[in-house]
């Protein structure tokens, strides 16, 4: 059976050029990049190289990146190290309800630390409201975080527009670019972006190393301590092979961009209007416009999620869903839900996340399979007879 | 994550259907989950002769129906009535945790055909 992954959304694989660049640093150049000797001199240029690579990416200084070991450290550290550097400032916070749950739960944490947060609503795109983001704004205001990329739907705020507002203000803004980095242009300098999270294994980079830019001049307090590590500001020794792995990564992604935009969103289209073509009753869940090229949500009436995924797994096709019956929270996907979908459709939205080393035949048998997948669930499903019957 | 027997059941399901003159029509709706199963008995001589479900929901869900199809059909009534969910969820080999208490709703619904059933019949 070929199998097809549809799941980058969740993580890519390594990159073969990617490896590559990685593997000498395992055993040949295995030095610690903070020894003063020839072993660690050997590999300490190798994280200078890789820093350049990650700040060319974003467009900002080499100095301005610190390596982290995955997103939801880079927004724990930009959040509640923000929050509490600037603890004598303010109090206040602003996100929104459809952060990843490393933003929102750091937040919580926050909130029980005597912090309060605003989280914005989104609507039916799951699209904030700017003149509402500018309102919740007050003098205790010391941080705003809001995602760059959805990670259910693929929803694309507008962060230069947010970053324009954070400005005005003179707040700090803080945006979880995950999803984003890699698939579309992050640029922080046009963004007004003050402190932007990546993670290197959703664009051909290893798990366990990520990266959070920090504008100069903004003050963190560190999460981890015991070391002088990325200039006092995150203690531990590098995780080199990562880094490197990481640096090769964001420069293949700043020459593949054409191909995200180009050959990927193509595929997407294809995806995704070949199931609204082929099956009656579906909804597409996010922004049309203002959203990832790789991303497709999708929601199927009468049927639920998981057993979608269940039969897609069966042929050999691995993709993803946000509802409650996928892990031990009860309860739908909180995006879906903030984004006011009906219950039933958001208990069946599917993710289909596209990637590099996805085809147009990948695309079509999907599109093969996917209609009897859900008339067989459909045919089982009490809400399909009596909505057939009424 | 799933047993075989889950898979099996979830791939083929047993008994999916309406019976249009039923007995007896029963419906269970989990309250945190939102699945929802319906069953129609044909009951005679006080054993259920046929029994078929719509279900809607996962995996889980779906596969407990089927087995709870397959455990009563040509059992009395009483014997229906004992059955319990857990007992559905040992005959599949068990169920993850968390669809334990989610998912698995098969003989709540089937209790619910059968006092659906014996009410009219009284």
């Amino acid at each position: 059976m070929k199998r097809i992954y549809m799941d980058n959304n969740a993580t890519t694989a390594v990159r073969p050029a990617v490896l590559e660049a990685m593997l000498p640093f395992y055993q040949e150049q295995f030095g610690n990049p903070s020894s003063i000797h020839w072993a660690g001199q050997a590999v300490s240029g190798a994280v200078d190289t890789a820093r350049a690579q990650v700040a060319a990416l974003m467009n900002c200084q080499p100095e301005e990146i610190i390596f982290t070991s995955c997103g939801s450290e880079g927004n724990a550290l930009a959040i509640k190290g923000s929050a509490e550097f600037l603890r004598a400032k303010g109090n206040h916070i602003i996100t929104t309800a459809v952060e990843h749950p490393a933003v929102l739960d750091s937040c919580k944490y926050l909130e029980k630390q005597g912090f309060e947060v605003t989280v914005l609503a989104v609507d039916g795109e799951g699209m904030i409201d700017l003149a509402e983001l500018e309102a919740a704004i007050c003098e205790r205001t010391v941080l705003i975080s809001a995602m760059w990329g959805n990670n259910e739907t693929g929803t694309l705020f507008p962060v230069a527009e947010i970053g324009a507002i954070a400005r005005k203000h003179k707040v700090r803004f803080h945006t979880d670019a995950v999803q984003a980095v890699g698939r579309v242009p992050v640029d922080v300098r046009a963004a007004g972006v003050d402190l932007l999270t990546i993670s290197g294994h959703k664009f051909g980079a290893p798990k366990g190393v990520g990266a959070l830019y920090v504008r100069k001049g903004m003050g963190l307090t560190q999460l981890f301590h015991g070391g002088h590590q990325e200039r006092n500001r995150r203690a531990g020794t590098h995780n080199v092979p990562g880094i490197v792995g990481l640096g090769v990564a964001c420069e293949l992604a700043v020459a593949d961009l054409a191909v995200q935009e180009g050959r990927i969103r193509a595929l997407r289209d294809r995806l995704e209007q070949g199931i609204l073509s082929r099956i009656p009753e579906v909804q597409v869940n996010g922004h049309r416009q203002q959203r990832l090229p790789n991303t497709l949500n999708i929601s199927f009436a009468y049927i639920e999620g998981e057993a979608i995924l269940l039969f897609l797994d069966m042929k050999g096709v691995a993709a993803s869903s946000g509802s409650a019956c996928m892990s031990d929270s009860f309860g739908q996907s909180h995006v879906i839900g903030a984004m006011g979908v009906d219950a039933m459709m958001a208990n069946s939205n599917i993710r289909f996340g596209l990637g590099l080393d996805n085809t147009e035949e990948d695309v079509d048998f999907v599109l093969e399979i996917l209609p009897e997948i859900i008339q067989k669930l459909r045919d089982m499903s009490p809400f399909y007879s009596e909505r057939a019957a009424s | 994550m799933y047993s075989d027997k889950v898979i099996d059941h979830f791939t083929n399901p047993r008994n999916v259907g309406v019976i249009v003159d039923a007995d007896g029509v029963g419906e269970k709706v989990s309250s945190s989950c939102g699945d929802r199963m319906k069953v129609f008995l044909k009951v005679v001589d006080g054993v259920i002769e046929d029994l078929k479900f719509q279900t809607y929901g996962c995996g889980a869900a779906i596969a407990s129906s089927s087995m709870m199809s397959e455990l009563v059909i040509g059992k009395t009534l009483d014997e229906a009535l004992a059955l319990t969910n857990d007992a559905v969820a040992e005959a599949l080999d068990g169920l993850p945790d968390p669809k334990l208490h989610c998912s698995n709703l098969a003989a709540d619904a089937l209790h619910d055909a059968i006092k659906n059933y014996q009410g009219e019949g009284a």
